[in-house]
């Protein structure tokens, strides 16, 4: 660590302004710090002399926690209490704020916030740390060594001042290229059940900003008339009914045809106007085929050869293997098109900046991909484009489409105007029920051999269905060969060691757009994976946990977590010990590098209704940043996925979608689960999703517990199978 | 149409047509966005306020037929029972988007402003309008019980 005496000159000279310490990172990674006229205008985390810390948060907050986990990060190896740490959302900068899972591309996703930023803010936190002590002994005339910075406070020597008094001192020091990061026996936030939630407060007062509360001045709100079938384009319209309606302003089609802009003084008029228009379609290019034709065509893709072979297995082999086997088990599984429903329905505003450029308001999950659609469609180089991230009322994955569909929408919409009023597209709840970007259905055959002493002999497991990634700007990352890495995850990896595994794969074309829904293969793979070697061990006539648990005697490290995970879950969900009256189910998946089991305890049966009584689960995740924050994931997760699959699919007539609302596309309530308790298996490998695996194990648990009491449900949603929910 | 809302305490002139929605007049005209747009159908209750203290849906409530009753809507809570609710949410760390969360309080309010008390089976019923996608159930359950114990303290 050296002194840059130049940049101190530069600061004695400086008027007695506050100064500000930021440190960051460089495009090519090395931390790299600056004052405030510095060159670095985008940095992890800014200290100011007046004592203010602000961690610079680069994921999006839609309710899983990285406002709070980044912020806990910096505390930690700064060394202030993470109450007197404010945060603020990273503006729009692939260079500085990429996900580094994602290349240069900033953005949340795949329940990586945590494990990305893990290091990189700990580094950032810590490189600010040593520059306020160096700065500290530099005043004091000490080693710099024999000085520690805790809650907030750089004591040693003999001295103890507040960190606010070096700020300025150590904005012109140059930071360690590797900072020393604490070793985790002195972590004293990283782990700490006492870290409370940072946006709690705000949102339960009404004040926090959902991009849905931007009211800007002299705002436009533009609601959008859909195609009422995918693919359909604007014939004509005619506005003339809504000319009466106050508010009104105009209508106009969009520059891609796709739909027509309903523009309105407030939110309310230009809904009743969109009421009011008439549209004619052209649905020459649009999709006119029903759900059950699709479902018929998965259905037959599974029963035929596949179009992939993934495994790189002989397929006639194990299909010999499972001819031969004395007990076959086959069974046929389909999984319907879902809708997110993030309870904030879409919407950004988009309003001319002074410089001539733009700025997106937008609780903005990726935000590279709408800073570049926005900068095409209005034709404005990418720093005439910014974004401002504000809270996001929920995701599931809808928030983040690899064409930025919602806020093309919005530049689209603004680029029909003269530019000079800012312009809020809302859409409702109807607009999101029917506007695709649906988890794709998929269809799974699998057959499963078993010898005399019930060992798994062969496996036979084709899947079809829409791939998300094809066509998308991430097919070259997911799909190889052919094989969209995302339609299988969690069949061919799987941790069980299943001799004569075959696994293939066919593409079907797309009925409607597809998207990524929280934890996107995972939501159907582990539902049949963990259906059938339920299936297996009954068939086996051995008990489930000791069956999956055989499976898992390999000795690598990820069948030792998962069965580690298998067993506190069973363990603490009282596995075999149910009341009477009651009937237990168990699954186990890995997703997103986080091994989940799941106990879901029913009473009823499917004949008579179904309670789901209580929920266990426990989650290896490395080391638990955040154990409270893991703990609601995991809860949330586990409604996320016992919801959709009790109750909810999206159907096709002829093209058009037949829900539209939550009346019939149901979300889970409160009386729907009894209870859920999480346990977190302690762990110190480095922190992994917490988001999304949650949902895998959820469903195909209460399937099984479902399963235990006379009922195999192997396609969903599971009220199509004649179980009744209480 | 001219109208004058007692809303939060306040005295509001605000201008709207008949038929438009009490949400939207909250929303767009007074500009409190605590309130939210959740389905503009009465089915998911992140649109709560209160009316008169009762929770009622402002999606489905005409703003010309409220001239009468004192509207709350989360900023104006401003009670025992709410501090209480809001402490144990802020305790339980409830909210996960947080954008049901405004509704919730304001059901899970009027549900202790008639039930002090009140059991699981009880919570379960009254809050069955309000939707939470995050699934904050568990925790909305056991925040209730808990603004119950502080009341009560």
């Amino acid at each position: 660590m050296t002194l840059n005496t130049s940049r101190r000159g530069f600061l004695k000279s400086a008027a007695a302004a506050v100064a500000v310490l930021y440190v960051g990172a460089r495009p090519d990674g090395a931390i790299a710090a600056a004052n405030a006229d510095g060159a670095m205008l985008n940095p992890f985390v800014k200290i100011s002399s007046d004592g203010t810390v602000t961690a610079i948060v680069k994921h999006f907050e839609k309710g899983q926690g990285p406002a709070t986990g980044l912020t806990t990060l910096i505390a930690e190896e700064l060394g202030v209490p993470i109450e007197d740490v404010d945060y603020e959302f990273a503006p729009s900068d692939a260079g500085t704020y990429n996900n580094l899972l994602f290349g240069p591309f900033q953005g949340t996703g795949g329940s990586t916030a945590m494990a990305n930023s893990f290091m990189q803010y700990r580094q950032a936190g810590a490189a600010a740390r040593d520059m306020l002590l160096q700065a500290a002994a530099n005043v004091w005339d000490v080693d710099m060594a024999e000085l520690s910075l805790e809650d907030g406070v750089i004591k040693g020597a003999g001295h103890e001042a507040p960190l606010a008094e070096f700020v300025r001192a150590a904005a012109g020091i140059t930071p360690a290229a590797e900072p020393r990061l604490k070793d985790p026996s002195e972590f004293r936030l990283i782990g700490s059940a006492n870290v409370r939630r940072k946006d709690t407060p705000p949102k339960i007062n009404g004040t926090a900003m959902y991009a849905m509360d931007l009211h800007l001045d002299n705002q436009m709100v533009v609601v959008i008339a859909h195609s009422p079938r995918m693919g359909g384009l604007v014939a004509s319209f005619d506005e003339s009914d809504a000319k009466g309606i106050k508010g009104f302003i105009r209508a106009a089609e969009l520059p891609n045809k796709a739909s027509v802009a309903v523009f309105a003084e407030n939110t309310w008029a230009a809904l009743q106007a969109r009421d009011a228009l008439s549209v004619e379609w052209d649905f020459s290019a649009a999709e006119a085929r029903s759900s059950d034709a699709i479902r018929d065509q998965l259905i037959a893709a599974v029963t035929a050869d596949p179009e992939y072979n993934v495994s790189g297995t002989d397929q006639a082999e194990v299909a010999a293997r499972i001819d031969g086997a004395s007990t076959v088990l086959d069974e046929t599984f389909y999984f319907p098109l879902l809708a997110h429903a993030p309870m904030e329905p879409l919407t950004c505003t988009i309003e001319a900046t002074a410089d001539g450029g733009v700025l997106l308001h937008d609780g903005c999950q990726m935000p590279t991909g709408p800073h570049m659609a926005l900068s095409q469609i209005l034709q404005l180089p990418m720093e005439k484009v910014q974004i401002n991230t504000l809270f996001a009322g929920g995701s599931f994955g809808r928030r983040a489409t690899p064409d930025a569909d919602y806020q093309v929408e919005a530049a689209l919409a603004f680029a029909v105007t003269d530019r000079t009023r800012p312009v809020k597209l809302v859409w409702s709840r109807e607009d999101d029920i029917t506007g695709g970007y649906y988890r794709p259905a998929f269809a799974h055959r699998v057959r499963v051999g078993l010898d005399d002493s019930g060992n798994i002999v062969g496996w036979d497991h084709r899947i079809a269905g829409q791939s998300i990634m094809k066509g998308t700007p991430f097919e070259s990352f997911i799909v190889h060969d052919g094989v969209d890495h995302s339609s299988i995850e969690g069949v061919p990896d799987s941790p069980y060691n299943i001799p004569g595994q075959f696994v293939g794969l066919t593409d079907v074309a797309k009925a409607t757009t597809v998207l990524w829904w929280r934890s996107v293969g995972h939501t159907h793979t582990a539902y049949v994976m963990e259906s059938m070697i339920d299936m297996a061990a009954k068939a086996a006539g051995r008990d489930p946990v000791d069956f999956r648990l055989a499976l898992l005697e390999g000795g690598d490290k990820d069948q030792a977590r998962i069965a580690g995970v298998l067993k506190l879950a069973a363990d603490k969900g009282g596995w075999g010990k149910a009341a009477e009256g009651r009937t237990q189910g168990i699954a186990v998946h890995k997703s997103f590098d986080s091994y989940v089991a799941e106990v879901v305890e029913i009473s009823g049966d499917a004949d008579t209704g179904v309670q789901i009584e209580k929920v266990t689960c426990a989650v290896d995740c490395g080391i638990a940043v955040n154990p409270d924050v893991i703990k609601a994931q995991m809860e949330g997760g586990i409604g996320y996925g016992l919801g959709h699959a009790m109750r909810d699919e999206i159907t096709l007539t002829d093209g058009e979608v037949d829900q539209s609302n939550f009346p019939d596309y149901e979300p889970l309530r409160i009386g729907d689960i009894g209870a859920i308790e999480v346990h977190i298996l302690p762990s110190t490998e480095p922190p992994t999703g917490v988001g999304e695996p949650g949902t895998p194990p959820s469903a195909p648990a209460l399937a099984n517990a479902i399963a235990a009491t006379g009922l195999r449900v192997t396609a969903l949603p599971m009220i199509n199978n004649g179980v009744e929910f209480m | 149409m001219a109208l004058t809302l007692k809303l939060n305490g306040e005295t509001r002139d605000v201008v709207a047509e008949p038929g438009t929605p009490l949400l939207w007049v909250i929303r767009d005209e007074l500009k409190l966005t605590g309130t939210k747009f959740g389905c503009g159908v009465a089915s998911c209750g992140a649109c709560t306020v209160h009316l008169d203290g009762e929770p009622v849906r402002s999606c489905q409530t005409y703003v010309e037929d409220v001239e009468d009753a004192e509207i709350t809507t989360i900023e104006g809570l401003n009670s025992d029972i709410s501090a209480a609710v809001q402490q144990a949410w802020t305790e339980l760390d409830v909210v996960q988007c947080g954008y049901c969360q405004s509704g919730q309080i304001m059901s899970a309010v009027g549900l202790l402003s008639e039930n002090a008390k009140p059991t699981v089976e009880e919570i379960d019923l009254y809050m069955d309008g309000n939707a939470c996608r995050c699934a904050t159930y568990q925790r909305i359950r056991a925040a209730i019980q808990r603004a119950s114990d502080i009341m009560e303290a």
